[in-house]
């Protein structure tokens, strides 16, 4: 593959400094809280300072093609090597998992949640970092596993130790049923290798001879990789780790978990699984779409039931990554940038709305919507915008949200060539409802949580004014660029539309356009 | 006029910087609002003067543009094709293909414009005064700064996402402004409804621009360069013969179904009169005037895409004229009933709408968009009537039976203001709304649509009806309740015997209640009787009053083809226009500015070409000396078309004098009931309930015996209007906001339902079922985990022994 | 020849090994049956080796023993430990293993 930029070292950089900072952080005495926190920023910092270099080294016209490649000697014994590149699929990811990194550490400042012991918190931080950078760059299979799975453990003790009272259970059914889409993913890696004469694990050379395979073979390894990775999106009926894990997650790791996490999976399908077995996923694409406008549905329906407000976020995501898996099941174009867009923005949006949750938590101990009133008038900041985060989320043109939600409607009206048309324009039809149910549930969520007066119980002069205050200093440096994003995202997609599209032009190559 | 860049040898069509950079109109106040969120607190006038400013400039960058717009058009003959300024940049892109935001100006984008920024300003400037102190006063003014963001952007998109921009800003800042006062739940509810409802629509916006999209996409792409979202582009092909029946159908229905939600057509129109709990100059700008037009704005944009699609003229009925006639009637019944000001008005917003529905669905396209610009100026009138008297004599109350009656004489401005807007809106002679909705009536009729001709009449009567309750409700009668000022409508008991002669008397008895209801009274106007608002208030209303009364002018065919100015100006001519000079930059995808600029003189050159040796105007049929092309009825040949050939009815002077007779007879009627009910009914009345009033006014008419004619009329009208008009009110409350509110339930339910059983018990109980055997299996073999090493020693060479047993039975 | 002989005698050895580690309570006397079984393995090794001619035997008791020392040494360092910690050797103390 011709390199198309001499700094093939920035990516390696960018993905292992956070362990850099780690093992600085080692030799930190753990009661020096500050300078641990300081020394992890600095990390996040400097870790985002070379994924800056990156963007403005990527070259843009060529954005349909590797850069920054690099390739070395790994595990030689399985023609595993070390082989990362930079796209323009990778590039957003990548760089909003160092964003949505140093942001959530930012906020962690003056949350570190209890029962303490920062040190470890931000440790764990950074492990998590290098894990999803990585995943988003690696070009080996196994490697990408690696990373793949790095990410779950500093998630698992996050949540088990860190999380809320159920968080024990919680953790658990987060790391089996993650385990279990790995093991049947790594059966599927497997099978690939020794179907295409077991000569390497680099996925341009997979995708160059994956479609060889035959067909029914390649729709068996299509399910394990599919279970792999619909677990982690999550999928309907593979979601029910995620309201746990979110409800029980400390803040920062719901925000890590919705914003970057949950488009491993994601990016596994448009990375791995499509353009390598092309032809299981023609077959396997009107199950994905009915999956994924059920997931659509049913997450809305979900939401509506929902007593608790982090949990009602949660479960909007599941139907939010229902549009994603939409577009990505059209195998078109216009579905697959959808796909990309929407899980930037879904991760953006669902990430701030996560932040407002904690936030929420941090000064009522409580988000019971029941008991949840009139936060604009005790805090105006803070719920307008939980209300700028709510429109965002339920697609409103001009912000994010849109961009991830249209398109990939708009695909389900003309599928890939072969896939069967009026199944996706039921699907069409389904997700254009979701839309209404989305703001719905939102809508309904502000207008409780929000609107109105506050309940008697945090009421002013009822012993929670020190705790109820509008946003403070951390949260505003935190919160700030995301928002801003959101907006600019919102109004001019082209910046993120540019980037994708060459892309995903080479992922869709197999499929005609 | 300023010369434009385009300037070449055979330029026939001028331009200028105003209509080159229209797009700047829709960004002025999107800067605004930014800044009145981030520095309007901090500035003197709280962040106002940043949103009036911004008004002004985007009203005098619209009357520039109209200024050229009219220049353009009277540069070149009857019959060619004006073409709209059209420029686009790469908004995103798709498959290497870019798709544009830009603008797309032409007559009807700017009428709408001018529209826009011209009551935007006024109302931002009564609104000064109206919610002068209002704790949120800066976000009020920051939402409807963006609302006319989202609306102008609308106006001038040039392609179908970037109009749904627009269309859903303004649903998010007409779910703010509803919501201005969410500290009372039935505003913040009001407020999701309305989101809610138009959402509901919005599923066919969204569904429509994907199945035209696609259906169109190829065809554009090859004939004219430009994308399937393009709105000139979705109009040329719609005409072009290409669109299979089915998608064009599909398409337009959706569309429109989209329509229906924002423009409040029947059945999704519930959501429109809950919204007059947002403060009284929302519901001016954004909910009779402006936002509530948008469906209609849309109908009227992509036309040849509804022209074909419903197959408009090729029947006697059709999808929109059935929807629009039914609207009329419905809520033009309903708005008879109301009690509150404000109702009254919404009910007759979505009637008008009707207006412009069923017009556009008979192939009036050019009355339609005159009664949105007529109807713009005389309901923003009406609104703003409605709440210069809350704000100054009825305590911010909009009930008009208890606190409104005989203000005509302490309020001469808004009452003379009010009984222009009142006579535009029930199309009386010479006034605006006679110019556009009489010619609605009779186009639909001319069309072929007689049945809908018969019913637009009877919404005239209906209109006439209604809008004379209102006002006699209002300005005459005896003052009650606030208006008399009082601030409790119990102590109204002294005036019960006063006939309607006995205003003076009220006068009096208003100025001795002042002095005594001012101990009593909890807000700072109560210590003031009824009086004339200020200045502020007033001068927007004489400004509206003025258009209310002169704007019909613009396109009067009453006094012969000369007046018939917006037809010229703002009607898309129906000639066929070669694209051979188009479909050259169509491998420039982009359509960058670069490329809209070149373009420009060579198809302009060809369109030249195209008028002489254009096939189509073959028989200039003579209907008021209109030239016919094929466009609308045959394949074009040779080129595109971008507008259907339209019919117009020729002005007959006894038509009009018939609808105005009917008016007249409404307004009568009307009053004469009026009469009867409002002023008499005390003496029989009093203490009696609400629902006894039916049974009441059958006693009062058999009291007052002696008023025979009135008194025949008052059965017709009890036994038809009042059985019809409550019982659509009772469907509306109990049957359509039932199924609104049972879908509501029932979801709620099946969600709860679903989640307990489907995900909390089978999904995730064959989760935790694996978990649990898993740890029961566990749990048995748990004893064997003494912790003893001995124990486990002995375990370790018992399974060895055992595994050497089974070697050597194997290997025997 | 006498492989038979030297078999026996690794099984004996065997045998009191596998008896010392289930029966003792003493964890040093555990490591001494420990090293017993070892031996006992070792015996059999050498006694094949000798019978093969082959050096391979010889070589894998070398292993063992190294292993074994090593083992030993590990062995008696957390009996150390332990007798520190509890004074006390018992193995029946030890049962924060249990499940």
């Amino acid at each position: 593959m011709e390199v198309l930029s001499d700094h093939n070292w920035v990516l390696t950089v960018g993905t292992f400094l956070p362990l850099v900072g780690v093992l600085i952080m080692l030799f930190i005495p753990k009661a020096d809280e500050a300078l641990s926190k300081a020394v992890a920023i600095g990390t996040a910092a400097a870790t985002l300072a070379v994924g800056v270099f990156t963007m403005v080294q990527f070259n843009y016209d060529k954005a349909g093609e590797m850069q920054f490649v690099a390739q070395a000697e790994w595990i030689s014994v399985i023609k595993s090597s070390y082989f990362i590149g930079l796209d323009g699929i990778s590039l957003p990811l990548y760089f909003l998992s160092m964003v949505i990194t140093l942001l959530v550490m930012i906020y962690s400042w003056n949350h570190v949640p209890s029962p303490g012991n920062a040190k470890a918190f931000y440790i764990l931080m950074l492990v998590l970092q290098t894990g999803m950078a990585g995943t988003f760059i690696a070009r080996d299979l196994v490697l990408f596993f690696v990373f793949f799975e790095l990410v779950l453990l500093p998630m698992y003790f996050m949540i088990g130790v860190w999380g809320g009272e159920n968080r024990q259970y919680a953790s658990l059914k987060f790391f089996l049923y993650t385990m279990f889409g790995s093991a049947l993913m790594l059966v599927a890696f497997l099978a690939l290798f020794f179907k295409t004469g077991a000569e390497s694990f680099a996925i341009p050379f997979l995708i160059e001879n994956g479609g060889a395979i035959a067909k029914n073979t390649q729709i068996w390894i299509f399910a394990g990789m599919f279970v792999g990775f619909a677990v982690k999106v999550p999928m309907f009926p593979f979601h029910t780790w995620l309201p746990d894990a979110h409800t029980q997650a400390p803040t920062q790791g719901s925000v890590i978990l919705a914003a970057i996490l949950l488009k491993l999976g994601t990016y596994g399908f448009v990375r791995i699984a499509i353009p390598i077995l092309p032809e299981a996923a023609k077959e396997w694409a009107p199950w994905i779409g009915l999956l994924a406008v059920i997931g659509i549905i049913y997450g809305a329906l979900g939401c509506l039931a929902q007593t608790d407000m982090k949990r009602l976020i949660a479960f909007s995501s599941v139907a939010h990554m229902g549009y994603v898996m939409l577009g990505i099941s059209t195998l078109t174009s216009f579905g697959m940038n959808a796909a990309m867009f929407g899980m930037v923005a879904h991760g953006l949006i669902t990430g701030m709305l996560f932040f407002v949750a904690g936030s929420v938590k941090e000064r009522y101990h409580t988000l019971e919507i029941k008991r949840l009133s009139g936060m604009l008038v005790q805090m105006p900041k803070l719920g307008w915008i939980l209300g700028f985060c709510a429109m965002a989320s339920l697609g409103l043109p001009g912000l994010a949200g849109f961009w991830g939600e249209f398109p990939a409607i708009l695909s389900a009206y003309q599928p890939a060539p072969g896939l069967n048309v009026t199944v996706f324009r039921v699907y069409m039809v389904v997700a254009a409802i979701g839309t209404v149910l989305a703001a719905g549930y939102l809508l309904w969520l502000y207008q409780r949580t929000a609107f109105g007066e506050p309940t008697e119980e945090f009421a002013a002069g009822h012993g929670h004014d020190e705790d109820i205050h509008d946003v403070n200093k951390f949260e505003w440096i935190a919160w700030t660029p995301l928002l801003i994003a959101i907006v600019v995202f919102g109004v001019y997609p082209q910046l993120m539309f540019q980037v994708l599209d060459p892309a995903v032009g080479v992922t869709l190559k197999a499929f005609g356009g | 006029m300023f010369s434009a860049s385009t300037e070449a040898a055979e330029v026939i069509l001028k331009s200028g910087w105003f209509l080159e950079n229209a797009f700047i109109i829709p960004i002025i106040p999107a800067v605004a609002f930014f800044l009145i969120i981030f520095f309007g607190k901090k500035m003197p006038m709280k962040g106002s003067e940043f949103g009036i400013v911004s008004m002004f400039a985007a009203l005098v960058m619209s009357i520039g543009a109209a200024y050229q717009w009219i220049q353009r058009v009277n540069g070149v003959s009857e019959e060619t094709y004006v073409k709209p300024i059209i420029r686009s940049w790469t908004w995103w892109q798709n498959d290497g293909v870019s798709l544009g935001i830009g603008q797309h100006i032409d007559g009807l984008s700017i009428t709408i414009l001018v529209v826009v920024a011209f009551i935007s300003s006024l109302v931002q400037i009564y609104s000064t005064e109206y919610l002068h102190g209002d704790r949120r006063y800066t976000h009020f003014f920051a939402s409807l700064t963006l609302f006319s963001a989202g609306m102008l952007n609308m106006v001038v998109a040039e392609n179908m996402i970037q109009l749904i921009l627009g269309w859903e800003l303004m649903g998010l800042c007409s779910f703010m402004l509803i919501g201005h006062w969410w500290e009372e739940g039935a505003n913040s509810r009001a407020a999701l409804k309305a989101f809610f409802t138009t959402r509901t629509g919005d599923i066919g916006l969204l569904v429509g621009t994907s199945v035209l999209f696609f259906a169109a996409n190829d065809w554009t792409q090859k004939t004219l360069g430009v994308s399937g979202f393009s709105i000139r582009g979705l109009s040329a092909w719609a005409l072009s013969g290409d669109p299979s029946s089915a998608a064009i159908t599909v398409g337009a229905v959706a569309l429109f179904i989209a329509c229906i939600g924002k423009s409040g057509q029947f059945p999704l129109h519930t959501w429109l009169p809950d919204a007059m709990a947002g403060p009284t100059p929302v519901s001016s700008l954004l909910h009779s005037s402006t936002m509530v037009v948008a469906g209609v704005f849309l109908v009227a944009r992509v036309y040849p895409v509804f022209y074909e699609g419903m197959n408009i003229y090729g029947n006697s009925v059709n999808f929109i004229v059935l929807i629009g006639g039914v609207t009329i009637v419905i809520a033009a019944a309903l708005a008879f009933v109301q009690n509150d000001i404000k109702k009254v008005l919404a009910y007759s917003t979505v009637s008008q709408l009707g207006y412009m529905m069923m017009g556009l669905g008979a192939g009036a396209w050019l009355p339609a968009v005159f009664h949105i610009f007529t109807h713009a100026f005389f309901k923003a009138c009406l609104f703003l009537g409605a709440g210069s008297i809350s704000h100054s004599a009825s305590h911010h109350s909009f009930d008009m039976k208890k606190d409104m009656g005989g203000l005509r004489k302490f309020m001469p401005i808004t009452f003379s203001t009010w009984i222009i807007s009142t006579l535009a809106l029930c199309g009386v002679f010479p006034f605006s709304g006679f110019f556009s909705k009489d010619e609605i009536i009779d186009n639909v009729g001319y069309a072929g649509y007689n049945f809908f001709m018969i019913v637009g009449l009877f919404g005239a009567f209906l209109t006439a009806a209604y809008m004379t309750r209102a006002t006699y409700l209002t300005f005459f009668g005896e003052p009650r309740g606030a208006a008399a000022g009082e601030h409790h409508d119990d102590e109204h008991d002294a005036h019960a015997s006063h006939d309607d002669h006995g205003h003076d008397a009220h006068g009096h008895d208003a100025h001795a209640h002042d002095s005594h209801a001012a101990h009593d009274s909890h807000d700072d106007h109560g210590s003031h009787g009824p009086r004339e608002s200020g200045l502020i208030i007033t001068v927007p209303l004489i400004l509206l009053a003025t258009l209310a009364l002169g704007s019909g002018f613009l396109n009067a065919p009453a006094f012969g083809e000369k007046w018939e100015n917006l037809k010229k100006w703002v009607e898309p001519r129906a000639e066929v226009v070669s694209v051979t000079g188009i479909a050259k930059p169509a491998g420039a995808h982009g359509e960058t500015r670069l490329a809209a600029g070149s373009e420009e003189p060579v198809d302009d050159g060809h369109s030249e070409a195209a008028d002489s040796g254009s096939h189509s105007k073959a028989e200039a049929g003579k209907d008021g000396g209109h030239h016919y092309s094929d466009c609308g009825s045959k394949t074009p040949v040779g080129g595109v078309c971008y507008a259907p050939q339209l019919k117009h009815a020729p002005f007959k002077w006894w038509k009009a004098g018939m609808s105005v007779g009917i008016v007249f007879l409404g307004m009568i009627l009307s009053w004469l009931l009026c009469v009867q009910l409002y002023t008499r009914k005390n003496k029989k009345l009093v203490g009696l309930t609400e629902r006894n009033k039916a049974l009441g006014a059958g006693y009062s008419f058999l009291a007052n015996k002696y008023y025979l004619d009135t008194l025949y009329e008052k059965i017709i009208v009890r036994s038809i209007a009042h059985p019809i008009s409550r019982g659509a009110y009772w469907f509306n409350q109990n049957v359509l906001d039932g199924i609104v509110n049972g879908a509501g339930t029932s979801t709620r339910k099946t969600a709860g339902w679903v989640y307990r059983n489907v995900d909390q018990k089978l999904v995730d109980g064959a989760v935790n079922g694996a978990g649990t055997s898993a740890e029961n299996a566990g749990g048995a073999l748990q004893p064997v985990q003494s912790g003893k090493v001995n124990q486990y020693g002995a375990l370790l060479f018992g399974a060895a022994a055992i595994g050497a047993l089974v070697l050597v039975i194997i290997n025997f | 020849m006498l492989l038979n002989q030297f078999l026996m005698l690794g099984a004996v050895l065997f045998c009191i090994g596998v008896y010392g580690v289930i029966v003792r309570k003493n964890a040093v006397l555990v490591l001494m049956s420990i090293e017993l079984i070892l031996n006992s393995v070792n015996i059999n090794l050498l006694a094949f080796s000798l019978r093969n001619g082959t050096p391979d035997g010889h070589t894998f008791a070398l292993y063992v023993i190294a292993v074994a020392a090593a083992e030993v040494g590990v062995g008696l360092a957390m009996v150390l430990l332990m007798y520190r910690n509890r004074r006390s050797v018992g193995l029946d103390d030890l049962s924060e293993m249990k499940g």
